[in-house]
């Protein structure tokens, strides 16, 4: 059929109309003001407080994480500060019954969602007890292969489908990740079978050093979901209520069959990439570190909780106190972990252990013995 | 008992598990309506239904992930690679995350996983459907590979793979799919896994094969025997772990050794058979161990691969090389 000219479909007028329809979600801006009244969560005082207390004990779990981490007294550790509301406002929308599929940045999440802290700094320096997952907390050690989570968790969600749950499996990568083919799969695929999924992007701007723009010519990685099928929002990750709202109403389709949706939160991370020798200020320059620091979601919403009666510098010193004690209690537990074997190792690696690791178990209990 | 071929009996060990335990499923592309690309599905979806037996989107590292997810909530998945060509794609949901799952719990988690698919030459197929790539999979700790190369063997232990607790990388030989029928029972039967099986007995030299491989081998023992050789021809079934008991049994008693893969020379489960021969019963040998393999090219073009895969001529000249040293 000959279209008239000027009725043709125009590809690129699409592509703008539906780049521009990607509006970032905010509910709190910068000044800790309400922006966007129909959509706040009106969330009780009590959890305001909590989600509140909850991101300060992830600040300063950041903070001597990486204090440990310089003295030598924690392993591997992906800074997380600036994260807070992407982070712990998606995780305060979860329930129990849920399962997180972290990425290597995301261990806040699964400490909140029952990882004993002292397995987390277990898992940091790289022993194998870290990794153990207590019964009854539904979640995988953070993973290292950037988007493995993400096809991991089109299967966790159907397994879920399929026994009749009603829960959700929610995973978590960055800009960079959303590059990986496994993020396409795992959307995809949980898309295609209609799965109770969340698949949070937090677009921190910077795959180690590489930036946001370079990732991909989308104006938004929000967008990224629609070609499969995902209900997918941008929203303020530097705002928890913005985040804590875009996750709720994702779990609810979930759970009502729905099927998946995709969360892109816009933050940024102050600290380098992993306490690993990575040096931000060779790619990042201090004026666009300061920019974002106005953003903070820990002051914006302090601000808030100010402003309502309901937060004092008192209380969050009690909140600082109650997390030093708290890091401080399960490093001492971690430093009672017996130390890591090769026969520990070898003794976990199949439920039956074969004949060729029966004889190098031997070989190394006898070279450990001494 | 049922006169069946490899594909049948395969079909039928994944009827068994569906029957037996519900949390098996069975998924892949085109595993469905269609039955699979073989029919090692065939009918499946039809009694097990949508639910237990599905088709995936079109992505091997998407069905590796389902794997892993469906496993972690109580499932035993049997997904099929469609051929064992595509495992590339795949490759980090196999190695990367499966074999890791103990490791990466510390122990706490498991994933009882069976991956099935089709490898081997010899059917003139378009590029990457014929490699044979057992030896990427076998040379990563936390999995184990299974390579049938009967009908009997293939039932026994694809339902011993799916009852595994951890996971199993279960490959079938496309030439063995329908080359022939044997006797097989139609109730549910295991087969050990790791445990090699003496095809034929011999006193003068131990041939190790798997696979397709199996059978060239079978067929140069034959004709050695004229040739008043007696030939024993051992079938690995299970490449890792190896069988080193029944191997070295096997060249204690004869003396001489050698190994036959499909795979070419530097990709090998050869390799490993035979450094297990040296460091184990070098003193039993009277002459060196030798491979017949492919040599280490990309597997070829179809028109050049008759000749390019090792078959019972390559497997009798290198054994009499043996024999008569």
């Amino acid at each position: 059929m000959a279209s008239k000219k000027g009725q043709q479909f125009d590809p690129v007028a699409n592509l703008h109309e539906i780049e521009e329809k990607f509006e970032m979600f905010q509910i709190l801006n910068e000044e800790g003001e309400i922006v966007n009244e129909s959509a706040n969560p009106n969330l009780s005082d009590e959890e305001l407080v909590e989600l509140m207390s909850r991101m300060v004990f992830t600040r300063i779990l950041d903070q001597r994480s990486i204090s440990l981490n310089r003295q030598g007294r924690l392993g591997f550790y992906a800074p997380t500060a600036g994260q807070e509301a992407s982070q712990i406002a998606s995780h305060y929308a979860l329930e129990k019954e849920d399962y997180i599929l972290p990425g290597y940045r995301d261990v806040p999440q699964i400490v909140w969602h029952g990882l004993p802290l002292w397995k987390a700094f277990l898992w940091s320096r790289g022993h194998f007890v870290g990794g153990q997952v207590p019964e009854g907390v539904n979640i995988l050690a953070p993973q290292i292969i950037i988007g493995a989570q993400y096809v991991q968790t089109a299967g966790v969600a159907l397994g879920m489908q399929k026994r009749g749950k009603k829960a959700v499996a929610v995973t978590y990568t960055g800009d960079g990740g959303s590059s990986q083919g496994d993020f396409y799969e795992g959307i995809n695929f949980a898309g295609a079978f209609k799965s109770p999924a969340i698949f949070i992007v937090q677009n921190n701007q910077y795959a180690i050093s590489t930036p946001r723009e370079l990732q991909t010519a989308a104006s938004t990685i929000a967008q990224k979901g629609i070609a499969a099928g995902l209900p997918s929002i941008q929203v303020d990750g530097m705002d928890p209520l913005a985040v804590y709202v875009a996750t709720r109403d994702a779990r609810k389709r979930a759970v009502a069959g729905e099927g998946p949706s995709l969360i892109e939160t816009i933050c940024y991370r102050y600290g380098p990439h992993t306490m690993a020798g990575d040096d931000p200020t060779r790619y990042r320059t201090s004026d666009t570190d300061s920019k974002w620091e106005k953003k903070d979601p820990i002051v914006r919403f302090r601000k808030y909780l100010t402003e309502k009666g309901l937060w004092s510098e008192e209380k969050e010193a009690e909140v600082i106190e109650k997390a030093k004690e708290e890091i401080k209690a399960a490093i001492k537990k971690a430093d009672e972990a017996p130390k890591q074997k090769v026969t520990d190792l070898i003794n976990i690696m199949n439920e039956e252990m074969p004949a060729n690791l029966k004889e190098q178990y031997e070989i190394y209990a006898q070279k450990e013995s001494k | 008992m049922a006169q069946m071929t490899m594909i049948q009996a395969i079909t039928d060990a994944l009827r068994c598990e569906l029957k037996d335990d519900e949390n098996v499923l069975v998924f892949g592309e085109d595993v469905g309506v269609n039955g699979g690309v073989f029919r090692a599905t065939e009918g499946l979806q039809k009694e097990f239904g949508e639910d237990r037996v599905f088709d995936t989107p079109l992505a091997e590292s998407g069905i590796g992930g389902l794997s892993i997810g469906l496993a972690l909530q109580g499932y035993r998945p049997v997904p099929e690679i469609q051929f064992f060509g595509f495992v590339y794609e795949v490759m980090d949901s196999i190695s990367g995350q499966l074999a890791r799952m103990r490791y990466r719990s510390g122990g706490s988690l498991n994933a009882p996983v069976t991956i099935r698919s089709p490898f081997g030459g010899g059917v003139h197929t378009p590029e990457m459907h014929s490699d044979s790539l057992e030896g990427l999979v076998a040379s990563q700790p936390g999995l184990k590979v299974v390579v049938p190369s009967t009908p009997y063997d293939a039932k026994g232990l694809l339902i011993s793979s799916i009852r595994d607790n951890d996971p199993v990388v279960f490959l079938e030989h496309l030439k063995l799919y329908r080359s022939f029928r044997e006797e097989v029972p139609e109730e549910s039967y295991t087969i050990p896994l790791g445990k090699a099986d003496v095809k034929r007995e011999g006193k003068d030299l131990s041939i190790f094969a798997y696979g397709a491989m199996v059978h060239e081998s079978l067929k140069a023992a034959e004709a050695l025997e004229k040739e008043n050789y007696s030939v024993e021809v051992v079938d690995l079934r299970t490449i890792q772990p190896l069988d080193i008991e029944t191997i070295i049994a096997s060249v204690e008693k004869t003396g001489r050794a050698i190994v036959v893969q499909e795979a070419q020379k530097q990709a090998g489960i050869a390799a490993n058979v035979v450094s297990e021969i040296t460091e184990r019963a070098i003193l039993s040998l009277e002459a060196p161990v030798l491979r017949v393999t492919a040599p280490d090219t990309v597997y070829p073009f179809p028109q050049a691969e008759a000749v390019w895969l090792p078959n019972s001529k390559d497997i009798i000249a290198t054994a009499k090389k043996v024999l008569e040293f």
